[in-house]
């Protein structure tokens, strides 16, 4: 009994150490093996209208809603203090230092690194893959590199154009809705906002998430048994790991971000 | 580089893990000859082109195509080994996003520096050959199985390769289609002076078109010969395997305890 | 799906993408409030800086001026010395005073600079003397209940 359970431990620490292996492995020969996604590319931009394009609707509806959202809540709380004004820092702030990143990359995740797994996942189901190897076709070069580098591109533009739409979204209702001053919610907003501080680094975030959920979504379907159920266990299982990737990286980040500040 | 054995394999053993598939296979293949391989499902068959095809390494023994072994030889060596392999497999492996043309063009676009006329008419040209010129815009999910079949074997022969390789390529066809492959793959092997490995368990319409025959079971070879002389083989596998027995060396019943035993139709004190 | 749609599409989204960072760079953030090369640095010593942090705004009459570049503590004379970085655009009297201020009651503290009436002017690396030091709530309460204590004394 208690050997039965050390030896089921040791088999699950093993398989563990075997898939990590075999994802930093592959993640080191999608690098690798990037030439091509840049020789050639309208391969990636191929790829950039799958996750990038597709995206942008829910990307932009989401951004619009939690930048209302925000301005609402916000006004209850800022009211109190009587500090209105502060209303677009607030809505500002949080939308680029934390919200548009994350939210956006939670978005990314379900919307396109979904798709990016069920689409390896079948094509390795139906042989596409292992035929392209018998065509003297790298399918990491081919298949894996340019969708890697899309999403690696799309993503800063879709957190940037979620934080852009979320402002406007606070400004819709901050400003036209509720009535605080014009002048006010841009003039504090620019003064609180910093450059390198905030928007570069939520910049720099959203290239790091961008980086994550691809490489884990592309893996997952790289890796995916190649039968029905396969596939459809590896697309949840990339939502749900890109996820928690996103926002455990996202805890690491900021600490090394805005740590000193405020 | 005249070898007349376009595929050496010698003494090849593979397994997955701790099971081994393949103990010891040896076979070869003639330039211009259709070579089939058979046997009953889960065999070895698909791992064997596999082999040949370079995708898995084996174990033991030495798998040799146009002269060159496969185990010696890097990525590159490999990659630039199969551009002279065509292979076709079980279900067509159609790349699904892109039309019968762009499926068919596929190798030549990245293969070779061809101006965009000239890949136009050698995908035409292949198309014709294989009868679906006029499918050229379809794409593969509006395809029938057989003529999804039929599009892959043009994509294989693309780069007119010396070497072609079919996985099962006879399965779940109708009658119709199931003669139109078996008459492509021969009249293709002639005209193209291919040499074709045909990896199939249908005996009745590969022995139409076959020149030789290798029968694999549990891993190794147990019988070879012409297509009469299979025919005619009295070996019990061989003979049950082309008249489709029931029973015989490969018994119906998965191995159990005795019939009696289970149902518990013994008395109650014995 | 035609490859020159496609590749439209793509584009118009790489430039919307790009024009909402520069939204954010320019109308959100504010990239071009200091510029570096085009400042020079005061050194002001206080007391008692509060809550005051790198970055915060140096306003003259309201208007945004510079910003605190660095803060650091002088050991030797134990003040805060507050580096201002302000725009070479405006230049200063020699006897200028900064004080440490409170947007609203509990907002953020910037440092506020009043002009004076000298005919030299502040140069890079220049002291301001004349400062006030941060207004400190618990004193500010401190002094009231001691006020209030005296006047309730009897005579």
């Amino acid at each position: 009994m208690l050997r039965q359970s050390i030896e089921n431990l040791g088999n699950r620490t093993i398989q563990v150490v075997w898939r990590i292996g075999f994802a930093t492995r592959f993640f080191l020969a999608t690098l690798l093996h990037s030439g091509t996604a840049f020789r050639r590319f309208g391969l990636t931009i191929r790829e950039m209208y799958f996750s990038g394009v597709l995206s942008l609707i829910i990307i932009l509806v989401s951004g619009l809603f939690v930048g209302m959202v925000l301005a609402l809540q916000g006004y209850e709380t800022l009211q109190t203090y009587g500090s209105e004004e502060a209303l677009g820092i607030l809505v500002a702030l949080s939308l680029v230092r934390e919200l548009g990143p994350v939210v956006a990359a939670l978005l990314f995740a379900s919307r396109a690194g979904s798709a990016i797994t069920a689409e390896i996942g079948l094509m390795k189901a139906t042989e596409q893959l292992s035929a392209m190897e018998m065509m003297a076709v790298d399918p990491i070069a081919r298949v894996v590199a340019p969708r890697f580098w899309a999403g690696v591109i799309s993503m800063p533009l879709l957190a940037a154009l979620f934080s852009a739409m979320g402002i406007f979204g606070g400004y819709l209702v901050g400003v036209q809705l509720i009535g605080v001053d014009e002048g006010a919610f841009w003039s504090q907003m620019q003064s609180a906002v910093d450059f390198e501080q905030d928007i570069l680094n939520g910049v720099i975030k959203s290239v790091v998430f961008g980086v994550a959920i691809t490489a884990i979504a592309l893996f997952e379907g790289y890796d995916a048994p190649p039968t029905a159920e396969g596939v459809s266990g590896a697309t949840t299982r990339t939502v749900v790991t890109s996820s928690l990737a996103v926002l455990a990286l996202d805890f690491v980040l900021t600490a090394f971000m805005f740590r000193g500040i405020s | 580089m005249q070898h007349d054995n376009l595929v050496e394999i010698e003494d090849v053993a593979f397994g997955y893990g701790a099971r081994p598939v393949l103990k010891g296979i040896n076979l070869t293949a003639r330039r211009g000859q259709v070579i089939a391989i058979m046997g009953s499902s889960g065999c070895g068959k698909t791992t064997l082109l596999r082999l040949i095809g370079g995708q898995l390494k084996p174990g033991q023994g030495t798998v040799r195509v146009a002269g060159e072994s496969l185990g010696d030889l890097d990525q590159a060596g490999l990659y630039r080994l199969r551009r002279k392999m065509g292979m076709l497999f079980q279900f067509g492996a159609l790349f699904t996003d892109i039309s019968v043309f762009d499926n068919v063009a596929f190798q030549l676009r990245e293969h070779t520096d061809l101006p965009e006329d000239a890949i136009r008419d050698l995908v035409l040209m292949k198309l014709h050959a294989v009868g679906l010129r006029g499918a050229a815009h379809l794409m593969p999910a509006e395809l029938s199985g057989g003529m999804a079949r039929r599009v892959a074997l043009a994509r294989a022969i693309a780069l007119d390769p010396m070497l072609v390789m079919y996985d099962e390529p006879f399965a779940g066809l109708d009658p119709i289609s199931l003669g139109v492959t078996g008459n492509l793959i021969r009249r293709l092997t002639d005209t193209l002076g291919l040499t074709s490995l045909v990896v199939t368990h249908d005996v009745q319409e590969s022995l139409k078109i076959v020149d030789y025959v290798y029968f694999v079971s549990e891993g190794v070879i147990v019988a070879e010969g012409t297509a009469d002389e299979i025919r005619n083989s009295e070996l019990p596998y061989v003979h049950q395997f082309v008249h489709g027995e029931a029973d015989g060396p490969v018994p119906f019943h998965y191995p159990a305890p005795s019939y009696a035993d289970d149902l518990r139709l013994r008395g109650k004190g014995a | 799906m035609n490859k020159t749609i496609l590749d439209l599409w793509v584009g118009l989204f790489v430039i919307t993408g790009i024009a909402a960072l520069l939204f954010l760079a320019l109308k959100v953030g504010s990239m071009s409030a200091v510029n570096t090369s085009n400042s020079y640095e005061v050194v002001a010593r206080f007391d008692n800086i509060g809550g005051l942090k790198p970055r915060a705004p140096v306003k003259s009459a309201g208007v945004v001026v510079g910003r605190v570049a660095d803060i650091s503590f002088d050991n030797e004379s134990f003040e805060a010395a507050v580096t201002l970085r302000l725009d070479k655009r405006y230049a200063f009297p020699k006897d200028t005073s900064a004080a440490i201020m409170t947007s609203g009651l509990l907002g953020e503290q910037y440092i506020g600079l009043e002009a004076g009436g000298d005919s030299q002017v502040l140069k890079d690396q220049d002291r301001i003397t004349l400062t006030q030091s941060a207004v400190v709530l618990e004193n500010l309460i401190g002094q009231f209940i001691y006020g209030k204590a005296q006047e309730g004394a009897p005579q």
